[in-house]
Order: C-alpha cells, then sequence, then structure tokens
C-alpha cells in the first residue's frame, strides 16, 4: 500500500519524463528535411472531452478524429499534443503527447492534492488537440471543446460480471445455508487430515506431552487463519476433554487475541473452564525469522507429541515441518499457500490442500452457515467448470456452426478493474 | 565499528546453525537475542508508524486532519479494554470489524482471481484450432494436458460430493496433477533457498573471515 502511495506520489513526474522520451523519440524517428517546406495539417476534426467513466475521479478522456494528412493526404502528420487550460481563451498547457493514429488520450493524475499535474475534481477544464508535424514550429489546432469536470463513480462498470457472480454466489449460500438450518443433511466428503486430528490429541494424552498449535504468519483476517480458528476449537475443545495441555505461540497480536478467546470459549464448552490457562496462547515476536527461532526451540524443549500447523505460511513452512520432523511429532498441516504446500506434504503425515483447509473448518464445525457456503462453492466450482468447457467449444466451434457471436464468449470474463 | 557489526553477526549466524547440531546453549542465547530484538524493534516502529506518524501527525497536529483516523483510534483503544477482566468483551468488537471489513473486501478479489480470471484463462490457454495449425504434437498434446489438469484438478476439490467411480478417478488424476505440480515447484524453491544459504556462506567467509572475495 505504501509503496502504491509513494508511485502515486510521483505519477506527474513519471508522466512528464514519459512525455519527453515519447516526444523525444518521435522526433529522432521522423528525418526532418532542413530544406523542405513543411505545411500546416488538417486539424483533427469531432474532438470531444469527458469525465472518464468508472473511476474515482480525478481523470478526463480526449476523443477526436485524427486529421486527414494522419497515414493519408499530405502525411505528415507525426503525433498530436493534446492540450489543457482553465478558460476557454487559454493559455493552453500541454498534458500530453500521443504517436500518429491515436484517437483518445485519457489526462489523470493522483487523487492527492499537490502532486503534479493534479486535476481537481468538479472544476472545469478547456482542450484542445494540435496535430504536430516534424517541424515543431508546424502544426495545426483543433477547435476547443469544453467546458468538462471529473468526478468519481460509486460503480465501476467493469465490474458488473462480478456483481453478478456475487448476487449468484449468495443467492446459493442463503439457500443452502437455510436447508441446513432446517435440518437437510448437507454431505462433506472425510478429509484425512482432519480425522487424524482425534487420533493424533488421543496420542499426545497416552504419552503425556503437549499438543503444537501454529497459525503461521496470517493476521486475523486472512481468511485461512479464519478457518484456522474454528479448527482450534476442536482442538482445544478435544484437548480440555482428554486433559492433556495445549500451546499456541502466536506471529500476530490480533491473532494471539482471537485464539485466546477461541481456546477459553471451547474450554468452557468441554466443561472445563478451570483447566485453561492463559498463556497457552501467547506472542512470540512480529519478525519471520525469529518466530521460527522460538518455535523450533519449542519443539524440541517441550517436545510435543503433535504438531498442527494451520493458516498461511511462508518461507518457515519447511523449518518448522523438518524441526517436528527431528522431534518425533505427529504432524498436520493445512495452508492455501500453493507454494508452501509442497514442502507440508514432504515433511508432514497429513496435509490440507488449499481449500481443504476452509473444507475442514466446515467439516469440523458442522455448522449450517459453514455447510451451506461450502455447498454453495462447490456449485460456483461446477460453474466455472461448465462455463470454462462450453467456452472452449464456443471459440472452436461457434463459427463453424454459424454462431459467431459466441466466439467472444470469454470476453463475459474480462474484468476491468 | 562496522567491524564489530560483522562479528556480532558472525557469532548470532553460528550461533542459529548450532540448532542443526542439537537444542544447546548458545543456541537458546541467540534464540533469545533475537526475539528480544525483534520484538522491541516491531514495537518502535508500529509506535512511530501508526501512532506517532500517521495519527499523532495527520489526525491531531495537521492543519487538515484526517477524521477517519479518530475511527481507527477508537477502534484501537477499544482494543485495551481485553486489559481487563470484566470489559474484555468490548474487545471483540474491533476484532469483528476487521475480519468483517477484510472479508468483505477480499470477495471480489477472490472472484476476479479464483473465478472469473480462471474461466478466460481456462479458454485462451487451450488454445483454438486456428492456433494449433502449424503447432508441433507436443504442443498440441501440452494445450489437452492442461485442460485436463484444470477440469480434474477442479473434480478433486468438490467436497460434497464423495469420490468413488468415475468422479473418484477423476479426482485421482487431478491429485496427480497436484503432486506434479507441488514436485516442479518443490524443486523451484529448494534452489532458491540454497541461494539464501550461499548469502550466509558468503557473509561468514567473505565479510567476516575473508577467506573469499
Amino acid at each position: 500500500m505504501f509503496s502504491v502511495l509513494k508511485m502515486k506520489k510521483y505519477l506527474g513526474v513519471f508522466y512528464l519524463i514519459a512525455l519527453v522520451v515519447i516526444y523525444s523519440t518521435i522526433a529522432a524517428q521522423v528525418p526532418v528535411d532542413a530544406t523542405a517546406v513543411v505545411h500546416p495539417p488538417a486539424p483533427v476534426t469531432g474532438l470531444t472531452a469527458s469525465d472518464t467513466d468508472s473511476d474515482h475521479g480525478h481523470s478526463i478522456t480526449v476523443n477526436w478524429k485524427p486529421s486527414t494528412d494522419d497515414g493519408g493526404g499530405a502525411n505528415s502528420v507525426i503525433g498530436y499534443r493534446i492540450m489543457r487550460s482553465n478558460s476557454p481563451e487559454g493559455p493552453f498547457d500541454t498534458v500530453g503527447i500521443v504517436p500518429l493514429g491515436s484517437k483518445t488520450f485519457e489526462n489523470s493524475s493522483s487523487i492527492e492534492a499537490g502532486t503534479t499535474g493534479f486535476i481537481p475534481d468538479d472544476t472545469n477544464f478547456y482542450f484542445r488537440v494540435d496535430a504536430l508535424t516534424a517541424d515543431p514550429a508546424v502544426f495545426s489546432s483543433s477547435e476547443g471543446t469544453g467546458p468538462v469536470h471529473s468526478y468519481g463513480q460509486w460503480f465501476n462498470k467493469g465490474l458488473y460480471p462480478v456483481l453478478w457472480a456475487v448476487i449468484i454466489f449468495t443467492v446459493l449460500t442463503v439457500m443452502f445455508v437455510s436447508a441446513a438450518k432446517k435440518g437437510k443433511e448437507l454431505y462433506v466428503r472425510p478429509l484425512a487430515g482432519i480425522e487424524a486430528v482425534d487420533d493424533a490429541i488421543g496420542r499426545a494424552t497416552e504419552m503425556g506431552r503437549p499438543i503444537l498449535y501454529v497459525f503461521g504468519l496470517g493476521t486475523a483476517s486472512d481468511i485461512a487463519t479464519i478457518a484456522s480458528f474454528t479448527i482450534l476449537s476442536r482442538v482445544a475443545k478435544r484437548v480440555a476433554e482428554y486433559q492433556t495441555s495445549l500451546i499456541v505461540p502466536c506471529y500476530d497480536p490480533i491473532v494471539m487475541a482471537v485464539a485466546q478467546d477461541v481456546v477459553k470459549t471451547a474450554y468452557m464448552d468441554a466443561g472445563r473452564p478451570n483447566d485453561y490457562k492463559e498463556d497457552a496462547v501467547h506472542f512470540i515476536t512480529n519478525a519471520q525469522f525469529a518466530y521460527v527461532g522460538a518455535v523450533n526451540g519449542i519443539m524440541l524443549r517441550e517436545l510435543p507429541a503433535t504438531n498442527i500447523y494451520m493458516g498461511k505460511f511462508f518461507a518457515e513452512s519447511l523449518m518448522l515441518a523438518e524441526t517436528g520432523v527431528v522431534s518425533g511429532s505427529i504432524q498436520i498441516a493445512g495452508t492455501d499457500e500453493i507454494a508452501q504446500i509442497p514442502f507440508f506434504v514432504v515433511a508432514c503425515d497429513y496435509t490440507l490442500i488449499g481449500e481443504e483447509l476452509f473444507a475442514a473448518s466446515a467439516y469440523l464445525g458442522r455448522e449450517p452457515l459453514l455447510l451451506g457456503s461450502l455447498k454453495a462453492q462447490d456449485y460456483a466450482k461446477a460453474a466455472v467448470l461448465v462455463l470454462a468447457l462450453f467456452g472452449i467449444l464456443a471459440v472452436n466451434f461457434a463459427g463453424d456452426l454459424g454462431m459467431a457471436w459466441l466466439a467472444n464468449f470469454k470476453e463475459l470474463f474480462k474484468v476491468i478493474d | 565499528m562496522e567491524l564489530l557489526g560483522i562479528w556480532i553477526g558472525a557469532i548470532l549466524t553460528l550461533g542459529i546453525f548450532s540448532f542443526l547440531y542439537k537444542d544447546n546453549p548458545v543456541y537458546k542465547v541467540t534464540e533469545a537475542i533475537f526475539i528480544g530484538v525483534s520484538a522491541g524493534y516491531y514495537a518502535i516502529v508500529y509506535f512511530f508508524d501508526s501512532i506517532y506518524k500517521k495519527f499523532w501527525l495527520g489526525a491531531v497536529v495537521a492543519a487538515e486532519k484526517d477524521l477517519m483516523l479518530y475511527g481507527g483510534a477508537v477502534l484501537g483503544l477499544l482494543f485495551l479494554s481485553r486489559l481487563y477482566s470484566k470489559t474484555s468483551w468490548i474487545a471483540r468488537w474491533p476484532l469483528a470489524f476487521i475480519v468483517g471489513a477484510t472479508a468483505g473486501l477480499y470477495m471480489m478479489t477472490y472472484f476476479v482471481t479464483n473465478g472469473m480470471n480462471q474461466v478466460a484463462s481456462t479458454i485462451s490457454d487451450v488454445a483454438q484450432k486456428s492456433d494449433l495449425a502449424g503447432s508441433s504434437w507436443a504442443e498440441v498434446l501440452g494445450t489437452y494436458v492442461i485442460l485436463v489438469g484444470v477440469v480434474t484438478g477442479l473434480i478433486y476439490f468438490f467436497f460434497s460430493k464423495e469420490h468413488k467411480g468415475a468422479f473418484g478417478a477423476a479426482a485421482k488424476v487431478g491429485i496427480w496433477f497436484l503432486m506434479v505440480t507441488f514436485g516442479a515447484s518443490f524443486g523451484y524453491t529448494v534452489m532458491s533457498r540454497m541461494s539464501l544459504l550461499i548469502g550466509r556462506m558468503d557473509f561468514l567467509l567473505g565479510d567476516w573471515l575473508r577467506i573469499i572475495n
């Protein structure tokens, strides 16, 4: 986020440099014959300027019909210069130069006032376009257009396909959640990794060793961490019932706070609130490898019988899982970080791959809300599959079957952000 | 001063490496230093970045105050209610806000990246008839392997249907595709980890011991 803001701050400078580079490139490519007399080209026509649609404001789009000397006629046009002013009389300042053949230009700026080239919303501007020739002194100016002002829109029309998808998915979710609430049995296939949790807790109890639960480096707003809270709830409840111990070292203080609540509630649900220890869930540090060092230390000193890694993991995944192997623990992992799954697959006894982690929370919780949304997700996946297969057939055979309009089927899924 | 920094860095690096032998007092000390320094460092960074630079300078000192920041400050203060058991329930409100707001924000991204873009890419990846004309048999095969991989991989992630019969067979093919992908990813990432080790060795043998240039 920081880097994006920082980039926007220098957007004006970037545009200025780009203008100079484009102009000098165009000028360098066209040989200037000092003896040739260059006549002013025909000016551009049909000039219009309007607010750029589906944006946050601070942008105006200028359109025109190219000069008749652009690619034809005297063929003297080498590009167009877009000029802007606060009044119809001028003075006009250059806001952009585009190569020959261009018909449109988007004059946009950062949303931050005070930055170079800033375009304030709701302020009138006037535009004109100059058709340029190889001789900088010879050009033709169009009629001016304006006033025009920029403003932000509430809705991005480029995202309408997503809106429809969200509406359909929401309807499906509500339907399935309602069905689940009414008692309809929604099947979720067993997941080996989750089936193994109970056995692993039993093993820990028999061995008299603790269970280590690691969230990874996710924050409380990561979907993987949220799914992990549900799994922790189940694990903590079983731990309370079996009267074994639980260690949850946390990387993020907010995750720690939520995890403490989850574990405390699980102990209460198990009817053993007095067995809950506040420091079972504790904060370590916000530094990735220092956190790994600490968790590795816990593994070798406390010798947990079971290590459960559920959440968001990055480069630390293999370091943790390898140490777990050395300490002789049973290991169950799950993450939606695709790059880290291979490490868990090789070093852990059970691994929940990607979305299985989310399914696990529904499988364990058996709550109508989670089961209903899982069922809706399956339908969404089926829709993705059907649409993709239909799209492949459409782009390959629609023309042969006289349905050329279907050939652009995939355009429906292109999102303009 | 730079030399002192190199020595401290080298000793701490060796302290962490001593873990490869077994857990030992040197590792414990190094680990404690690492955790303590990093926790302290981030506490200061968060204080200055969030409370001082963002809130104090942006919402208190600035001529044009950003009033939205007061909302964040209030939520932050509510979080402190956890310090007292009787008021700890209040801390659930800022948590609910964080989780709910980000889930809502992510929803659009998820739909775009995991839904719309996947459909568009699958249609594009499986080459059209016209593209295949003149392609080698390996390229043609490749496009269909991608299609089979996408379909069977997606089937594996159906949770509300038992993996039996033809559906189960397709799911099995899907998991094979996943495992082959993971294998390739594993090899690639191991190579990048090796470069991290080389970097540390370069520091120890070059900057510290000056055995290599």
